[in-house]
């Protein structure tokens, strides 16, 4: 009796002291979770899920903060994904974060540009080049198309241009057949 | 040099589709006049979009360079006559999309005028000189691929080279641009590929013809017998044996896995009409600005062309006179070609072929059918892949699926939708999905380079947060030491605030000022303001 009590106190000792170890070892800095959601999210930087960047949204989307249907730049395949991700039901892109558009990027009016620099301040992800008192330009390459620069502009001169396709860009189309129109009786 | 002493292999799967070839063999490579005008695009080849180099207005010479090449993996672009360069704009492309691209529009002023030409001593250059020269003189694969030769031209890192591939195989219905230029110029096809060989360090090369061209396989061994260590083989009909692995597979055996270069095994594979622009380009100095192209289909005689890049489709088209029906041109074979969006698009590089094409040649297809699994199309695929899983996963948009199936090793030959019985337009689906999963490659790359730039931005605004702060504090800390020298108490209550020391310390200043005009001139009750003062700094603790 005595030494099964101790034999098994002695194995949850010894499996106890492993599994304090390995959890030291191992430890994961971070939640890996949230960087899986981050991953699947645009990286638009926009805030129109209500979040400071994509990588908050992603945070409360782990904690279970934030519905997964709030970003309009990662649209309807976005969505689908995390749904896939995270085991939740899909559900259609809530209107009030915005509507999915094209790919669009911010483009300055260098006619009307002051240099006031709070594009550049606005700008998430640094791709606004410019000084004081500078003409300021926008890298089109590394614009996510977040607009965010479009409102601070105080003589409105950034638009939003929709990225066209190019023949290197260019998708072959989903083969579908063409549906033959029939005749249609005439009714007189 | 006899063709029967070489062991030959064979590839799976493969058709044997008509060949509608002898119609334009029948004359002989024709020259064209000039045309109103050429409209030549700068992106003709594989890699970086060339450079324009030329402005509205300027005369330009035959041969001189209207487009730089960007970087080095791309290729330059040439005049294709003497001329005024009239617009530099975009202009519909040879492509089946239908859209745009910078163009070099050319009015030729009828001299048709050489550049300074001269043979380049290529035996005293380096062999990185040589590259770069062939990338300033335009050349590029002639076989349908227009993949820089240049980049090609260069030994496996680990491997030193074994066999020079030269692919006249030709396997393409209608398509007999290849066989003509070996009817007619072998010896400066073979003079390019002796170039080539002694670039690549190459032990042997060896010229594969499919054996439906008999006359090109007899004047290439003819001209054969001057060379050494060139070879010409005739090989089994059967396409795509002109598909550069399956080529590769038939003459030595290699069968080149996923993942892998032929260069890894010691074995390159170029096309003649490239040997012969290899030729021209070094022992003659000319850069490459034109090739062979076969127009075929609803024409009145079927025929080859020496076509210059940026002539009209249509304005070649007529010299063979278009018949009436004509309602698209179609660019290379009935299997791999693209339809073109309009019939004045220009004769760009990749151009092998112009077919006519009207309802009564190429019939609209039949309705596509549902997949019933037998299995036809991965017997015909000659690269051994599964066509049928690619075609459903494809079709469901299960994209990671499909590359399981290594889709990315489909030459899109076309053979799986030859022999489908369902007439499901599976190379259309390989297609679909392959620009699709490319364009999530791009916009997966631009989210991460965009996140790191977040999280950069990020880091710089709270470091400069922190920054800002510890100036502040020493600040703090710089005051308080001089305000502590002058005696006052109020600050020592405000120690850990920085901003309310920083007022303090000010209103301590001022105070003192004001007990120095007090001292100057003695009024009744200034007490009030020290007085209010000092129990708003009071209150902190």
């Amino acid at each position: 009796m005595l030494i099964a009590l101790l034999a098994m106190l002695g194995l949850a000792i010894l499996i106890g002291a492993s599994l304090g170890y390995a959890s030291l070892k191992f430890k994961v800095e971070g939640d890996p979770l949230v960087d899986k959601i981050d991953a699947i999210l645009p990286q638009t930087q926009c805030g129109q899920c209500g979040f400071p960047g994509c990588k908050p949204y992603a945070t409360a989307i782990a904690n279970g903060e934030a519905d997964i249907n709030r970003c309009p730049p990662g649209g309807d395949d976005g969505i689908h994904k995390l749904a896939d991700l995270l085991g939740r039901e899909y559900k259609p892109l809530n209107a009030e974060a915005g509507v999915e558009k094209p790919k669009a990027v911010a483009f300055v009016d260098e006619n009307t540009c002051i240099g006031c620099t709070l594009c550049l301040q606005a700008c998430p992800v640094d791709a606004i080049s410019g000084a004081a008192k500078q003409l300021h330009t926008i890298i089109s390459s590394l614009c996510t198309g977040c607009e965010l620069c479009v409102a601070p502009c105080p003589v409105d001169c950034i638009s939003m241009q929709v990225v066209e396709e190019t023949v290197d860009t260019w998708k072959w189309r989903y083969p579908s057949f063409q549906l033959k129109p029939v005749a249609t009786r005439n009714a007189a | 040099m006899n063709a029967t002493l070489r062991k030959l292999f064979s590839f799976n799967g493969g058709v044997k589709p008509q060949t509608n070839k002898l119609d334009s063999t029948r004359e002989p490579i024709a020259q064209l006049p000039l045309p109103a005008q050429f409209v030549v695009p700068l992106h003709q080849s594989v890699g970086g979009v060339p450079i324009p180099l030329v402005s509205v207005g300027q005369k330009v010479l035959k041969g001189e360079r209207v487009g730089a090449p960007d970087g080095n993996y791309s290729s330059a672009i040439h005049a294709p006559t003497s001329g005024t360069v009239v617009a530099i704009e975009p202009r519909l492309m040879a492509h089946t999309s239908g859209l745009t691209m910078l163009c070099v529009v050319i009015e030729p002023d009828g001299k048709d005028e050489w550049i300074a030409t001269e043979k380049l001593a290529y035996h005293s250059l380096p062999a990185d000189e040589v590259r770069d020269y062939l990338r300033d003189a335009g050349v590029v694969g002639l076989g349908g691929a227009v993949f820089p030769s240049h980049v090609k031209l260069k030994a496996g890192k680990n491997t030193p080279m074994k066999t020079l591939v030269i692919n006249g195989a030709e396997c393409e219905p209608f398509i007999t641009c290849d066989d003509l230029l070996m009817r007619e110029r072998p010896e400066l096809i073979l003079r390019g590929v002796a170039i080539m060989r002694e670039l690549l360090q190459a032990e042997e090369a060896v010229v594969g013809i499919e054996d439906n061209k008999p006359e090109a396989v007899a004047s290439m061994q003819a001209a054969a017998a001057k060379f050494e260590h060139i070879q010409i083989v005739a090989v089994p009909t059967r396409y795509p044996a002109g598909g550069a692995k399956q080529l590769i597979r038939v003459l030595t055996g290699i069968e080149v896995p996923h993942g892998k270069r032929s260069t890894d095994y010691g074995v390159q594979c170029f096309n003649v009409g490239t040997a012969y622009a290899i030729y021209e380009a070094i022992e003659l100095g000319r850069p490459l600005i034109s090739r062979i192209v076969t127009v075929a289909g609803n024409v009145e005689k079927p025929r080859n062309y020496e076509v210059r890049f940026g002539t009209p489709m249509d304005f070649v088209a007529q010299h063979a006179g278009v018949k009436a029906g004509t309602d698209s041109f179609v660019m290379g074979g009935p299997m791999m070609g693209f339809r073109m969006p309009a019939l004045d698009v220009p004769v760009v590089k990749a151009t092998n072929c112009i077919i006519a094409s009207s309802p009564a040649l190429f019939p609209p297809p039949p309705p596509e059918m549902p997949c019933i699994r037998c299995g036809e199309c991965a017997r015909a695929c000659p690269t051994d892949l599964q066509p049928f899983e690619m075609y459903w996963h494809s079709r469901a948009k299960n994209f990671g699926k499909t590359q399981e199936y290594h889709l990315f090793d489909c030459i899109e030959c076309g053979c799986c939708a030859y022999v489908c019985p369902s007439n499901i337009p599976l190379v259309d689906y390989y297609r679909f999905a392959k620009t699709e999963i490319w364009a999530r490659e791009r916009q997966k790359d631009a989210a991460d380079s965009a996140r790191v730039r977040f999280e950069a931005r990020n880091d710089r605004i709270e470091r400069e947060k922190r920054e800002k702060a510890e100036k502040l504090a020493a600040r703090t800390a710089a005051a308080r030491s001089s305000a502590i020298t002058s005696g006052d108490a109020a600050i020592n209550a405000t120690e850990d605030d920085p901003k309310k020391a920083l007022i303090a310390a000010a209103m301590a200043r001022a105070k003192a000022q004001k007990a120095d005009a007090e001292h100057a001139a003695p009024v009744a009750a200034p007490a009030a303001s020290t007085s209010e003062s000092q129990p708003n700094a009071g209150e902190q603790p």
